[in-house]
Order: structure tokens, then C-alpha cells, then sequence
């Protein structure tokens, strides 16, 4: 028996075999590891930003800083590294606690002051992308041993695949955050914040050390996102990730997460982010097709994914309602 | 028996929200091993009590002691972790966890740091099955029906529950052999020696259960008593005023015998609440609906205005069949209603008085006719000064204004439209002892011009000073109809209490 919890997984999971199918069926070479392993390559910087804001999602929030914050560490790091002659580690160990901090004061203001998500992390992505722009308006070349011997850092699948550092900290990141989501009583406080933050109050939840975590945790990803975006451009560029949030946010969509909050998979995402990547690889390998075409594409998709949510939550709306008539 | 120790006190405890006393100065005393019923009248405090109580509220002023130390709880949390839980009015879970997640909430069985589903679902089984309940713990919670929920809610409060147990109506939607199992747990856990506090408006199952029983009252304690020593009608008495028993009637505004019937119900019920309601209303009359919570009166107002529909019988007004579908009909035929819940139902927090005053009247002119705001500007001061509503200016934001002066301001609003029939459910609910004066001799005066009201009043002393007669709900049907010599406050009583 499939639970309606799981619908729009099976439907984005079908239709991302679907199109891979489609593909192989049209073009040679499509239906093979090496375009399954550059999927995740590619989209190793997406991947990861779009964990945290699965996260931010399910808890009824929302994160509009991550593509700057993206923008800010790859700038940050590549200053570092090239300008300061900082060692690439030592740089990332200063880059993430700042990141942390930035993800907290997010927090922290939407706690305490009862703010919209929405429009603080709005302030935070003006913050930080225009922190990156001030710190260097040029892209600005990374050339280090470091970067070099991760770039080879890898092993080749069955069939010619690469699976690289990008991906295996993709995977890490992603085992991780299933646990944590899964596995952990914060994961529970997530889906409790989103399912009702003031019944979860009254349950006891921390809703403060919870909520600044999850901005926190997101901000970090983020920022962990912009390092391995440097590690795919060996550069460091303000203008990086621009509209990336919204590429998560699509993807967090797709994949089946409410954006109401309260319900979703991070698996989900990772469908989404893959159904993302395979419809541009299809466009790409047709030739023919103008690259717009997949923003086209997942306009369309997203349309009918916010409408399927609309009829499944109408669903639980009647369940809900029931109980609020409930007074004499 | 043992002497009972004292779990937890409270002393002189006030709690007051801008321009109302929620809580003034109410103690309470809760022994081991014993079933405490917290009762008085809707609004009366009992639910802000437990909030204070169990952290979910600060308390202004006053003390508390749990386990005889000085303490006051910063979160629910915080008192979930001392011993007391809590199950609120309204089912307060997370319909999108499922069924164990919800029991277990922030309790759950982990090793490593991990949770251990399997064996949390074991536990949330065994659990649910003294409240014989066999069911899908994996699924989500709000796939089950609200009663489920609602057995849910009250053994999650007994799995967290050391010391004290806080149940807020629990039975407001539990059936009766739904309500002996709980009542059974409830024996089960306070022979443990559990401290169980039970709010209830159903006075049958406080006899059944309780040992002790604390009345509130306008945010004051009544008194306390044990529940052997005090008879129904006493009770009753506490709940809705003692002083009652000496007010004599007072002079109603006495309707001329010649007046004509504005309003008649003929028989009304509505599905699933009352049933087989006739009353009428003379033009002119103020009349009162009485009854405890519960009892029908909410219902037969929204009966008339529209708000429900009815299943059987016929509203007449003004000698014709009224076919109302929807409150805008009523509107139109001249009958306003002032809701009781005046923070959900009434005002619109972030508009101005001015605004909120011009709705209704702006909504019969329709949108495309729009009055200009000079003269909404003349209205609205007319009315600030008629009604000495308390502001500064008309532009302020209604949310601000003491809860008397937001009723005001929605009696303005009605005003405006001049309506023939008034309906007020619970005009003075929760507002300061000035501006419920100020109200009162308002609706007679609006009598004396003419207007007919209809008005539920847990405050009998109040219905009797202003009402031609007062008719009695119970259980959701009328009881009887008092006027003239036989309408006093000890016969409404009485009148509520039988049966």
C-alpha cells in the first residue's frame, strides 16, 4: 500500500526515469555511468545547497542567502588562497564557522523577533553578495597544489564514470543528513516545527536551538557548496550561484516536499536536483534545443508539482478542520 | 490513607493581558494520588491557569511551588522535564508525524544518539492498548479521526506524566465508553499517586471522577472544595456567582404587551448541535439565553444569523419567512451579530477603529458605492464619543485597544447599520468591570429605542438587570422560558442545573 506521504517521490522518481529513458531510446551513449556520474558532478555545488534547504523547507522556513552565501565562500576562499597564500584547509576552517555565524544571526532573528524568514534571509542574500562584490569584483583564479591533487582525487566506474571529491562529499553530506533527518530527535523537531510550530512548542520542542540550527545548518552547506563550486571552476567569482536559491527551491519542489512545511524527503530533493540535470543533458544532447529550454521545462514541471501539493494538502485540510470545529 | 502530599501550589497567582485580568490572585493546591477538577464558566480563567501553570504563559505576579520548591516553569518543556504535562484544549500534535513520533516526541527511546524506531513503535503500541486502541502507530496522526487524536494527546500526557497530569476538556470529544476508559486510566494513575488537574463543563463527569474541585470565576478563585461535600446546584452557584442568591430582580425593561413579535423561531434545529428551539423576541425586547457552555446558545445565534444552516423548522422576522444561506442575507434583513469570539470572529486586528466601524456598512452599500472618508471620518468620531470608546484618534489599529473598547467599537459597527435585531453572544466576556457597565446600560438604552436584542450571558445577575425574559438551554434544547416575577437569578439556576 502506497501512503499519499509518498506520491510525489514515486512521480518525480518516474519521471526521472522516465526522461532517462526517453534519452537512451533517442541518443546513443545517454543511458550510460558516464552521464549518470557527471549528473552528480556537475550538479555536485546543487546538490549539496539544496540538502540544507530541504531542511529549511520542511521546518516552514525558507533560505534566499544560500547562492550569495555561495558566491561569498568561493570569493572568500579563492582570496585566500591565491592573494593571502592561505592554505586551502586553513581557509575552509575559517570559511565554515563563519558561515555557521551568519546562519545563526538568520536564525536568531527569525526567533526572537517573530520575522518572516522570507525577508531575513533576503537581507542575508544582499549581505552577502554584496560582502563578495566588495571583497573583489573580478573572478579571481585559484592555482594551488591543493586543488590539483583533488581535481585527480577520484576513481573510474564500470563504463568510464568519475567519480570524484565533489560527489564523495556530496554522498557524505547526504548520508548524513538522511540520519539526521531520520535518525535524530532535531530531525523530529524539523518536521515538528513545520508541521505546527506552536503545538510543538507545547510538546516541548526547543524551538529556538532548533530553529537557529536549521538556519545554521543550511548556511553551512551553503558555503560548503560555494567551496566545491571552487573546486569545478578553480575560481572564486561574486557573481557565482546567482539564482541558485531558486534552483533549490525548485528542486526541493520537485522532488516532493511541502513548501508549507512539515512534510517531505530529502531524497526527494536529490530526484529533483537529478531531473533537473537530466532534462538539460537531454537538451544538450539533442543540440538542436536552445538551453532555455529546460528552464521551460521545469517551469512546467514545477507548475504541476505546487498543483499536486495543492490537491494532496486539501486532503489533509479536511482532516484538520475537523478538529478545529471541535468548541461549543 | 496516607496524608496526601502537596505537589504543587500555586499562591496568589495573577496573570493580566493588556486591558484584561485573566488570573487575579488564585491559588490552588494540588495533593498526590488525587483527581482535582478545575471548573468555572468560559472565560473564567481556567485555561490561562494551566498555561501558567505548565510554562506555557509567564505569570504576572504570584508563586508557585512544585515539590515545595519555589519555582515557575520558562517553557512547556521546561515543566515537562519537572513532571507536569499537559493536554490542551484543542488537540495539540503534529498531524504530519506519525502516530509513535507523536507520542514520543522529544522522549524517544535512542541508542548511540540514533533513535530507535522499532522499538519506540513497540512502546507507542503497548501504550495505546490501555486505552484499547489497536492501531497503525507508522501512519500519520492526522489520518485519524479527532476522538483517536484525542486518546492520542491524553496517553502521550501519560507516558511523559511523573507527578502531574493536566487535562484540559479532554472529553469535549471523546464518546461515553471513550470517556470510561480514560476515566479508568485516570483511577489507574492517580492510585500511582499521580496528581491529576481535569477541566471539564460537563458537571456529571466531575462527580464521577473528581475528589476535589477548585471554581474560578473572572479570573478569581470561588473557592475549594471536595467534590463529596458539595452538592450540583452549590456548584453551579460558584461557577456562575453566589452572590446571586441575595439580588433581588430588578425592574427589566418591560415590553409593552401590544408589541409585535419581531423574531420568531418556530422549531429550529440545526444538524448536529440544537434541536427543536422556539422562541420569539417582541420588537423592542431585550431577550436572554442562558445556559452553561455548551448548552446551545452560541449555536441558536448563528442559527439566526445565518451562519448555519438549519435542518428543520422556520425563523420568522418581521411577519415573513426568512430563508438565510449565508450571514449577508441576514444582514440584509436587519439582524446583526456581535460574536463571542470577538478576537477571531469580530475584529480585524491591523485595521483602524475607523475601518472596522464602516465595514458593515460599507458592505451593504456595496464596494462600488464608496463613502468618502470624511464621512467615514464624522462617523466613525460620533460613534467614539456615543460609545466613549477610549483612543486617542480613529486611526489607531483596533488590535490595540482594551478588550471592552474593541467590543464597543463592534457595536458600532452594527450601530451604523441601524439593524432591527441585535444579536449579542457574550457581550461582556473578558472585559474590565467599567466598560461591561457601560455596555449594559447601552443595550437598554437601544431597547428603549426601539431595537430588539437577543443576548447570551454566562452572567445571570447581568441578563436579569436588562432582559424582558430569559429563556434556558440545556444540553443543547430549550429547558424553559422565565419573565416577570418567576426571572430571577436563582431560578435560572435552578432551571440550568436539573436534569
Amino acid at each position: 500500500m502506497m501512503s499519499v506521504r509518498y506520491l510525489p517521490l514515486w512521480i518525480t522518481a518516474a519521471l526521472l526515469c522516465l526522461m532517462f529513458g526517453i534519452g537512451g531510446w533517442q541518443f546513443d551513449g545517454f543511458a550510460s555511468l558516464i552521464v549518470v556520474s557527471n549528473l552528480f558532478s556537475d550538479n555536485a555545488f546543487l546538490l549539496i545547497v539544496a540538502l540544507g534547504m530541504t531542511l529549511v523547507i520542511i521546518s516552514g522556513g525558507i533560505d534566499l542567502s544560500v547562492g550569495a552565501v555561495i558566491a561569498l565562500s568561493g570569493v572568500a576562499a579563492s582570496l585566500l588562497i591565491s592573494q593571502y597564500q592561505w592554505h586551502p584547509l586553513l581557509a575552509f576552517a575559517l570559511i565554515l564557522p563563519v558561515a555557521a555565524l551568519f546562519g545563526a544571526l538568520m536564525g536568531v532573528l527569525i526567533h526572537v523577533y517573530k520575522l518572516q524568514p522570507f525577508i531575513v534571509t533576503l537581507a542575508g542574500m544582499f549581505l552577502a553578495r554584496g560582502l563578495a562584490t566588495t571583497l573583489s569584483e573580478e573572478s579571481v583564479a585559484i592555482d594551488h597544489s591543493f586543488y590539483d591533487a583533488i581535481a585527480e582525487f577520484g576513481f573510474v566506474l564500470p563504463g568510464g564514470g568519475w567519480v570524484g571529491a565533489s560527489t564523495m562529499i556530496f554522498i557524505v553530506l547526504l548520508l548524513l543528513v538522511i540520519v539526521l533527518m531520520h535518525y535524530s530527535r532535531f530531525g523530529t523537531y524539523v518536521y515538528a516545527l513545520g508541521g505546527n510550530s506552536q503545538s510543538a512548542e507545547l510538546m516541548g520542542v526547543p524551538v529556538a536551538r532548533t530553529t537557529i540550527a536549521i538556519y545554521v545548518l543550511s548556511s553551512v552547506l551553503a558555503a560548503l557548496a560555494g567551496i566545491v563550486f571552487t573546486f569545478y571552476t578553480f575560481s572564486g567569482y561574486a557573481l557565482a550561484g546567482v539564482g541558485m536559491e531558486l534552483d533549490a527551491i525548485a528542486a526541493v519542489v520537485i522532488g516532493g516536499t511541502l513548501l508549507t512545511g512539515g512534510s517531505g524527503f530529502v531524497i526527494g530533493t536529490v530526484l529533483g536536483v537529478l531531473l533537473m540535470g537530466v532534462i538539460q543533458t537531454y537538451i544538450i544532447f539533442d543540440g538542436s534545443l536552445s538551453s532555455w529550454w529546460t528552464k521551460i521545462v521545469i517551469g512546467l514541471l514545477l507548475f504541476g508539482f505546487i498543483l499536486l501539493q495543492k490537491l494532496l494538502s486539501r486532503r489533509t485540510a479536511l482532516t484538520t478542520a475537523a478538529r478545529s470545529t471541535a468548541h461549543g | 490513607m496516607t496524608t496526601p502530599s502537596l505537589v504543587l501550589e500555586l499562591k496568589q497567582v495573577c496573570k493580566h493581558f493588556p486591558g484584561v485580568k485573566a488570573l487575579q490572585d488564585v491559588d490552588l493546591r494540588l495533593f498526590a494520588g488525587e483527581v482535582h477538577a478545575l471548573l468555572g464558566e468560559n472565560g473564567a480563567g481556567k485555561s490561562t491557569l494551566v498555561k501558567v501553570m505548565t510554562g506555557a504563559l509567564a505569570k504576572s505576579s504570584g508563586e508557585i511551588y512544585f515539590n515545595s520548591q519555589n519555582c515557575s516553569f520558562a517553557s512547556p518543556a521546561a515543566a515537562q522535564q519537572a513532571g507536569i504535562s499537559t493536554v490542551y484544549q484543542e488537540v495539540n500534535l503534529l498531524p504530519n508525524l506519525s502516530v509513535a513520533q507523536n507520542l514520543f516526541l522529544g522522549h524517544e527511546p535512542r541508542r548511540f544518539g540514533l533513535i530507535q524506531h522499532q522499538k519506540m513503535q513497540q512502546q507507542a503500541q503497548q501504550l495505546l492498548l490501555r486505552f484499547k486502541l489497536n492501531i497503525d502507530v507508522s501512519a500519520p496522526l492526522a489520518q485519524y479521526s479527532v476522538a483517536v487524536q484525542q486518546l492520542i494527546a491524553i496517553a502521550r500526557g501519560v507516558a511523559m506524566s511523573a507527578k502531574v497530569l493536566v487535562l484540559d476538556e479532554p472529553t469535549a470529544s471523546l464518546d461515553s465508553s471513550e470517556v470510561q476508559m480514560l476515566f479508568d486510566v485516570m483511577r489507574q494513575l492517580r492510585d500511582q499517586g499521580v496528581a491529576i488537574v481535569f477541566i471539564t463543563h460537563f458537571l456529571d463527569q466531575v462527580y464521577q471522577i473528581s475528589d476535589r474541585i477548585t471554581v474560578l470565576r473572572n479570573g478569581s478563585k470561588v473557592g475549594e472544595y471536595l467534590a463529596a461535600d458539595l452538592p450540583r446546584a452549590r456548584l453551579i452557584e460558584a461557577m456562575l456567582g453566589k452572590e446571586l442568591q441575595q439580588l433581588t430582580h430588578q425592574a427589566a425593561t418591560t415590553t409593552p404587551a401590544a408589541a409585535e413579535l419581531l423574531l420568531v423561531l418556530n422549531n429550529i434545529a440545526v444538524k448536529g448541535s440544537i434541536s427543536g428551539i422556539s422562541l420569539t423576541v417582541a420588537q423592542g425586547q431585550a431577550v436572554g439565553l442562558a445556559g452553561l457552555l455548551g448548552s446551545g446558545r452560541t449555536e441558536v445565534c448563528r442559527a439566526v444569523y445565518g451562519v448555519d444552516a438549519l435542518s428543520q423548522g422556520e425563523i420568522q422576522f418581521g411577519g415573513r419567512t426568512l430563508r438565510l444561506q449565508q450571514p449577508a442575507d441576514a444582514i440584509k434583513a436587519g439582524i446583526a451579530l456581535c460574536p463571542e469570539e470577538r478576537k477571531t470572529e469580530g475584529i480585524i486586528g491591523p485595521l483602524s477603529i475607523r475601518e472596522n466601524i464602516m465595514l458593515a456598512l460599507q458592505a451593504r452599500r456595496g464596494w462600488w458605492r464608496y463613502l468618502p472618508v470624511k464621512q467615514q471620518q464624522q462617523l466613525a468620531a460620533f460613534y467614539i464619543d456615543k460609545l466613549h470608546i477610549a483612543t486617542p484618534d480613529a486611526e489607531k489599529p483596533i488590535e490595540q485597544l482594551s478588550g471592552g473598547n474593541q467590543q464597543k467599537v463592534i457595536l458600532a459597527r452594527w450601530l451604523a447599520i441601524n439593524p432591527q435585531l441585535l444579536i449579542l453572544d457574550e457581550p461582556t466576556r473578558g472585559i474590565d468591570i467599567g466598560a461591561h457597565a457601560e455596555i449594559l446600560l447601552l443595550i437598554k438604552s437601544l431597547c428603549q429605542q426601539g431595537m430588539s436584542l437577543l443576548v447570551t450571558s454566562s452572567e445571570l445577575e447581568e441578563l436579569v438587570a436588562f432582559a424582558g425574559k430569559v429563556v434556558v438551554l440545556r444540553d443543547r434544547q430549550k429547558v424553559t422560558e422565565l419573565s416577570g416575577d418567576t426571572m430571577t437569578a436563582p431560578h435560572i439556576m435552578q432551571a440550568i442545573a436539573e436534569g
